[in-house]
C-alpha cells in the first residue's frame, strides 16, 4: 500500500523506522513540526538521507563559517554552496575545482568505491559548466605490509584508473600514504579540476515557473540505496561485508557520453539550472533545485526510467545510481535539449515543472507522496554545536619529543639510513601506482606526478595554465591540529609555487573521526580555525570542499587528516619549473628557508622508530609567501632549471628524488649537524636549482624577498653519484634499487 | 590534405589526434561514427580510448559502427589508415589488420614513456622515419598484450609487417615484443602506443611521434 500525504494524515500514530534510518528522536520531532502530521515514508526517507551528516554537514556547519568569512577575493567568481567554487584566471577563463571524499564505500569494495568517488567529483565539477580537465587521488592506506593494504590498495587503484582512464581525463598528481590508524577506514579523496569561459558559468537551481526539470543519464536501479545514511554517517563496525550493497557501480562510458552531452548542451545555452545526482539522488536534486530557485517543484515519480521495475518509491528517491544529471529547462528548449541526447543516446525524461507554490510535491500513481517545503530538507536541516574537549593524551604525546630517539652517530650508518628512507613505504616511488593512471590523455598535461604539482595547459594560443597540489599530513594535524591544517596548507601551496605558479585558491576534504567523540570534535575545530587563519594569512579564498566524519573502526579514530587542494595559476607553462636536475649545463644548488632541529611528526620518527610526538614544525606564513613570490617570479624570469618543495624526508628526500628524475649526481655540502639538515621537515623549504650565470639574479631576487638562501653544491652530470658533505656517496643505481624497489616488492612486479 | 578523426561512444585521445595533425601541417576532421561517410578525407585515424566502454571485448562494437563499413571497405582500396591503441583493436576486430589484443600480462593498466624500434617504414605511416630508429613514445593500456597464431606471427615476420616493436622492455607481454603492424599492402597500421601525445616538447617526452602524421602528409603529396 502506497503511504500517502492522505495516508499519514489519516494514521498519525502509525509507528515509524526513524533512528533505523539514522534520525535522533529530537529530530523526527522536528519533522513533525515543519509538516503539522507524520511523514510519509518518502518524505522521512528524503528528511534522514538530507539530513544525514554528510549532506547536511550539521557538525561541521558552524565552524565552516569561518570560510566564508574570509576577506572577499576578487579570483572568486563562485563561492562555498553551489557544487563547486569558481576562481578567475584570466583572459576570460575560469576554473573549478574540489575534493571529495569516499573512504567508507571503498573500504567495503575498493574498485567501485574509488570508481564511484571519481564520477561523483567530476559530475559536480561538470555541474557548474566546466569541462573537466584533470583529477588528482589523495589516498591513505594502513600499512603497506597488512594483509588488508593488499586488498584495498590495488582494489583502490585500479578503480580510480578504470574508471578516470575510461573518462578521458589525466591523472596529474596526488599522496599515497601509509599509516597504522588507516586499517580499517583507508582515505579515498578525489579531486577535480574544470575550465569553463566565463559566460559558461552554469548554478544549482529551478527557477522560472513552468520550466521543466529533465532527468537525463543512467537508469536508476537499486545500487546506493541508503548509501549516503548508511555508509557514510556510521562507522565501521566489524559487520562491514554485510553493507555491500550499498555502494555504487559506476559505468564510466555513461559518464564519458554524458560528459560531452552536457557540454553541448552548455554550449547551445539550453539549461536555466543543472545538478548532478550523487549521494541521496533525486532527493538531494529535486530538493537543492527547488530550494535555491523559485520555491516549489512538482514531480511525477512514475516518469523516472528504472533499471529494476520492482523498486519502491523510496528507494527511487534514496537511490544513487551513478551518471544522471539534472537539468531545469525551457519548455522551448526541451526539443534542441531532447536532440542532444539521443545524438548522445542519452536516456533523458521530462519528471517534473517548476512552480512557485513553495512546496515540492512529488506523486506516484497518481498519490501525493511527498509535500514538503524543499528548504526544511535541503538548506535548514538541523545544526549541532558539538561539545568539544582537548584530547587527553595531548599533553603526554607532545612531551613525548623525539629528540630522546637514537641517531647515527657514523656516516656508514646515515648513509645506510638514507637508503631505508628512500626505500620506506611512504618516501619510495609510486610509480607502481601512478602508471595506471593515464596522464597524457588531453594533450594538456604538462607536469604530473611524481611533480611537485600537476601543470595543466588550458590555452594552446597563450600558453595560460593552471597548476594544482594536495598535501595533508595527519601525524602533524594529530599533534597539533591548527598547525596541522596550516602545514598541510602551507605545503600544496608552496607545490604550486615551486612549478611557477601563483597561487589562487583553495580547496579541501578534512578527514576525521566520530563529530560525536569531543576530542575528535576539538580537533576538527581546530584544524578549520588554523585553515581559516592560514587562508587569510596568505590571502586565499576557500572555494568549497568536503568534510568526512566517522573515520574509525570502533572507538579509534584516524589521525585527523584535513587534506588541502590549492590551484594556482600560470600565465606561459613553457615557464614552469620541472623537478629534474640536469636540464641545463652548471646548475648550482641552493636552498631557500631555514633548517631546525624539527623531527616531530617527522617520517623519519615514524618509519624508523614507529614514533609519533612532539612539536610538529612550525609554521611561518609570511615566510611562504616570500618564498613563493620567489619562486613564481624566478620562473617568469627564466632564473631557475629546477626546483622542489622540501617536506615528508626533509633534504634528503629532495635530492634523491631530482637525481634520479634527472638521472644525474649531485656534490652536496652542509653545514652543521648532517643528520638535521638531510632530515628535519622545516616548513617554507625549497631545493632550487640553477644555472650559475643566474645565481646573482636569483640571489638579488631573495634578498628583496628577505628569503634566506644557502649555496648547497652543484649538479654533477658526469658523476652517477650523489656525494653528501664529502662523506657520504652514494650511487645513483643503489638510490633508484632502493627507491622503486618497495611497491612492486609488496604489490607485485609486472 | 585532410586526415579524419573518428568519435566513438567512449574514444578520448580524438582531439589529441586531431592536434597531432595539425601540428603535423595537415588539416584534421571530425568524424561521427554513426555516420557513414568520410567527408572527402584523404586518410582516417582511429584514435584511443574505450569505445563503447570495451566492456565487451576492445572494439568488438566498433566495428559494427557505419562509419566502420567505409572505413573497411575504402581500406581494402588503398586509403591510409591508422588505428592507435583502441583503433588497433577496432583494426583486429574487423579484420583488417591479424591477430588480437588481449589483457596485459601483469593484469594492470599501464602508462609509461616507451622506447620503440621503427622496423617498416614502407607504410604510409612511418615512411619518414628510418630503418631501425628508436623513438620515445607513451604507452598507456589495460588490454595491449598482442597475441597471434604462430603461422601468422611467421608470416608478419617474413613479410616485413611488425612496423614497430618495444625496446628496451616490454610493457604488456605482446609476442615478440610487437607494438604496432600493418596488412600486406602498408596503407593499414595498427599501434598500441600512441604517437599523438609524442607531439610537442612541452606535453610529452619527446616530439618523436610525428613522424607517423607527416609520413601520410608527404605520402599524399609525392
Amino acid at each position: 500500500m502506497i503511504d500517502s500525504v492522505q495516508n499519514a494524515r489519516d494514521t498519525p500514530d502509525h509507528p515509524q523506522p526513524y533512528s533505523e534510518l539514522g534520525l535522533k528522536s529530537e529530530e523526527y520531532h522536528r519533522i513533525l513540526d515543519i509538516l503539522g502530521r507524520r511523514p510519509t515514508s518518502s518524505e522521512l526517507a528524503m528528511y534522514s538521507v538530507m539530513w544525514s551528516e554528510h549532506c547536511s554537514y550539521k557538525s561541521s556547519k558552524v565552524h565552516l563559517r569561518q570560510f566564508g568569512d574570509l576577506p572577499h577575493s576578487e579570483a572568486l567568481l563562485v563561492g562555498i554552496g553551489e557544487n563547486a567554487g569558481v576562481v578567475d584566471i584570466g583572459d576570460g577563463y575560469a576554473v573549478t575545482f574540489k575534493i571529495e571524499s569516499h573512504n567508507h564505500p571503498s573500504y567495503v569494495e575498493p574498485y567501485q568505491g574509488a570508481a564511484t568517488g571519481i564520477g561523483g567529483i567530476v559530475r559536480d565539477i561538470l555541474t557548474m559548466g566546466a569541462r573537466p580537465v584533470a583529477v588528482m587521488d589523495p589516498l591513505r592506506f594502513g600499512p603497506a605490509d597488512a594483509p588488508d593494504t593488499q586488498r584495498v590498495l590495488p582494489g583502490v587503484v585500479a578503480g580510480i584508473g578504470g574508471y578516470g582512464n575510461c573518462l578521458g581525463l589525466p591523472n596529474i598528481g596526488g599522496e599515497v600514504v601509509f599509516d597504522d590508524g588507516y586499517l580499517g577506514n583507508p582515505l579515498v579523496n578525489a579531486l577535480c579540476v574544470g575550465v569553463m569561459r566565463h559566460e559558461d558559468i552554469r548554478l544549482a537551481k529551478a527557477t522560472g515557473a513552468g520550466n521543466v526539470v529533465i532527468l537525463f543519464g543512467a537508469r536508476t536501479g537499486g545500487d546506493g540505496i541508503g548509501g549516503v545514511s548508511v555508509l557514510a554517517s556510521e562507522t565501521f563496525a566489524a559487520d562491514g561485508p554485510k553493507k555491500r550493497p550499498s555502494v555504487q557501480v559506476g559505468d564510466p562510458l555513461t559518464e564519458k557520453v554524458l560528459i560531452e552531452c552536457c557540454l553541448e548542451i552548455f554550449a547551445a545555452d539550453l539549461v536555466v539550472g543543472i545538478q548532478d545526482l550523487g549521494g541521496a539522488g533525486l532527493s538531494c536534486a529535486t530538493t537543492e533545485l527547488s530550494s535555491a530557485g523559485s520555491g516549489g517543484m512538482h514531480v511525477v515519480l512514475d516518469r523516472v526510467p528504472l533499471r529494476d521495475e520492482t523498486l519502491a518509491p523510496e528507494e527511487i528517491l534514496m537511490s544513487e545510481s551513478q551518471e544522471r544529471m539534472c537539468a531545469v529547462v525551457r519548455p522551448s528548449a526541451v526539443d534542441s535539449f531532447m536532440e542532444i541526447c539521443a545524438r548522445w543516446e542519452i536516456t533523458a525524461t521530462v519528471i517534473a515543472e517548476v512552480n512557485d507554490s513553495g512546496r515540492l510535491t512529488i506523486d506516484w500513481r497518481d498519490e501525493r507522496i511527498v509535500d514538503v517545503p524543499p528548504k526544511t530538507v535541503a538548506h535548514e536541516g538541523p545544526v549541532y554545536e558539538r561539545p568539544l574537549a582537548r584530547p587527553l593524551d595531548l599533553d603526554d604525546l607532545r612531551a613525548d619529543d623525539p629528540a630522546h630517539l637514537p641517531r647515527p652517530s657514523t656516516s656508514e650508518e646515515l648513509r645506510a639510513l638514507l637508503l631505508r628512507m628512500v626505500g620506506s613505504p611512504n618516501l619510495c616511488d609510486k610509480t607502481w601506482v601512478t602508471e595506471q593512471y593515464d596522464r597524457y590523455v588531453q594533450g594538456n598535461t604538462v607536469l604530473a606526478q611524481p611533480e611537485d604539482a600537476g601543470v595543466v595547459r588550458v590555452d594552446e594560443s597563450t600558453g595560460l595554465g593552471v597548476a594544482v597540489a594536495t598535501d595533508g599530513n595527519g601525524r602533524f594535524a594529530r599533534l597539533d591540529p591548527y598547525a596541522g591544517a596550516q602545514l598541510a596548507l602551507a605545503e600544496a601551496y608552496r607545490n604550486v609555487a615551486t612549478t611557477g605558479a601563483r597561487p589562487l585558491a583553495v580547496t579541501n576534504c578534512l578527514n576525521f573521526g566520530s563529530p560525536e567523540d569531543p576530542a575528535v570534535m576539538w580537533q576538527f575545530a581546530e584544524a578549520v580555525r588554523g585553515l581559516a587563519d592560514g587562508c587569510r594569512a596568505l590571502g586565499l579564498p576557500v572555494t568549497g570542499g568536503n568534510v568526512s566524519f566517522y573515520n574509525q573502526t570502533g572507538d579509534k579514530a584516524i589521525n585527523p587528516t584535513p587534506i588541502i587542494g590549492v590551484l594556482g595559476v600560470i600565465g606561459d607553462v613553457a615557464r614552469r619549473t620541472p623537478m629534474a636536475f640536469g636540464s641545463v649545463p652548471d646548475e648550482v644548488l641552493l636552498l631557500l628557508g631555514d633548517t631546525y632541529p624539527e623531527f616531530g611528526g617527522s617520517e623519519w620518527a615514524w618509519s624508523e622508530h614507529h614514533h609519533l610526538g612532539g612539536r610538529p614544525p612550525a609554521v611561518d606564513l609570511g615566510r611562504e609567501r616570500a618564498v613563493a613570490e620567489v619562486l613564481a617570479t624566478a620562473a617568469e624570469e627564466g632564473l631557475v632549471s629546477a626546483a622542489h618543495d622540501l617536506s615528508d624526508g626533509g633534504l634528503a628526500q629532495a635530492l634523491v628524488e631530482c637525481c634520479l628524475r634527472g638521472c644525474v649526481g649531485a656534490d652536496v655540502h652542509l653545514a652543521g649537524d648532517p643528520f638535521v639538515a638531510l632530515l628535519s621537515e622545516s616548513a617554507g623549504r625549497v631545493l632550487v636549482a640553477l644555472a650559475v650565470e643566474r645565481l646573482t639574479r636569483f640571489a638579488d631576487l631573495c634578498k628583496e624577498h628577505a628569503v634566506p638562501v644557502t649555496e648547497l653544491g652543484s649538479v654533477r652530470p658526469d658523476h652517477q653519484t650523489l656525494t653528501v658533505a664529502g662523506q657520504i656517496g652514494v650511487p645513483l643505481s643503489e638510490l633508484r634499487t632502493a627507491f622503486t624497489g618497495t611497491l612492486p616488492a609488496l604489490f607485485g612486479s609486472g | 590534405m585532410k586526415i579524419g578523426v573518428v568519435t566513438f561512444p567512449g574514444s578520448l585521445d580524438d582531439r589529441d589526434a586531431r592536434r597531432a595533425i595539425r601540428v603535423a601541417g595537415g588539416e584534421p576532421v571530425a568524424l561521427w561514427h554513426g555516420d557513414a561517410t568520410l567527408r572527402g578525407v584523404d586518410a582516417v585515424v582511429l584514435p584511443g580510448g574505450f569505445s563503447y566502454g570495451d566492456y565487451l571485448r576492445c572494439g568488438a562494437i566498433a566495428r559494427f559502427a557505419p562509419v566502420m563499413q567505409t572505413v573497411i571497405d575504402r581500406a581494402g582500396r588503398g586509403l591510409p589508415v591508422l588505428g592507435i591503441c583502441n583503433g588497433f583493436q577496432i583494426l583486429c576486430e574487423s579484420h583488417l589488420l591479424p591477430g588480437a589484443l588481449t589483457r596485459n600480462a601483469h593484469l594492470h593498466f599501464r602508462n609509461r614513456d616507451q622506447r620503440l624500434r621503427v622496423e617498416n617504414t614502407a607504410t604510409s605511416w612511418t615512411s619518414g622515419y628510418r630503418q631501425g630508429e628508436e623513438i620515445v613514445v607513451p604507452v598507456k593500456n589495460g588490454e595491449g598484450c598482442f597475441v597471434a597464431a604462430p603461422d601468422v606471427l611467421d608470416r608478419l615476420e617474413g613479410e616485413g609487417r611488425v612496423v614497430v616493436r618495444y625496446a628496451d622492455g616490454n610493457p604488456n607481454g605482446s609476442v615478440r615484443d610487437i607494438a604496432g603492424i600493418c596488412n600486406d599492402r602498408g596503407n593499414v597500421v595498427g599501434l598500441m602506443p600512441h604517437p599523438e601525445h609524442a607531439v610537442e616538447k612541452l606535453t610529452g617526452p619527446s616530439i618523436d611521434g610525428l613522424g607517423f602524421f607527416t609520413s601520410v602528409l608527404t605520402a599524399a603529396v609525392s
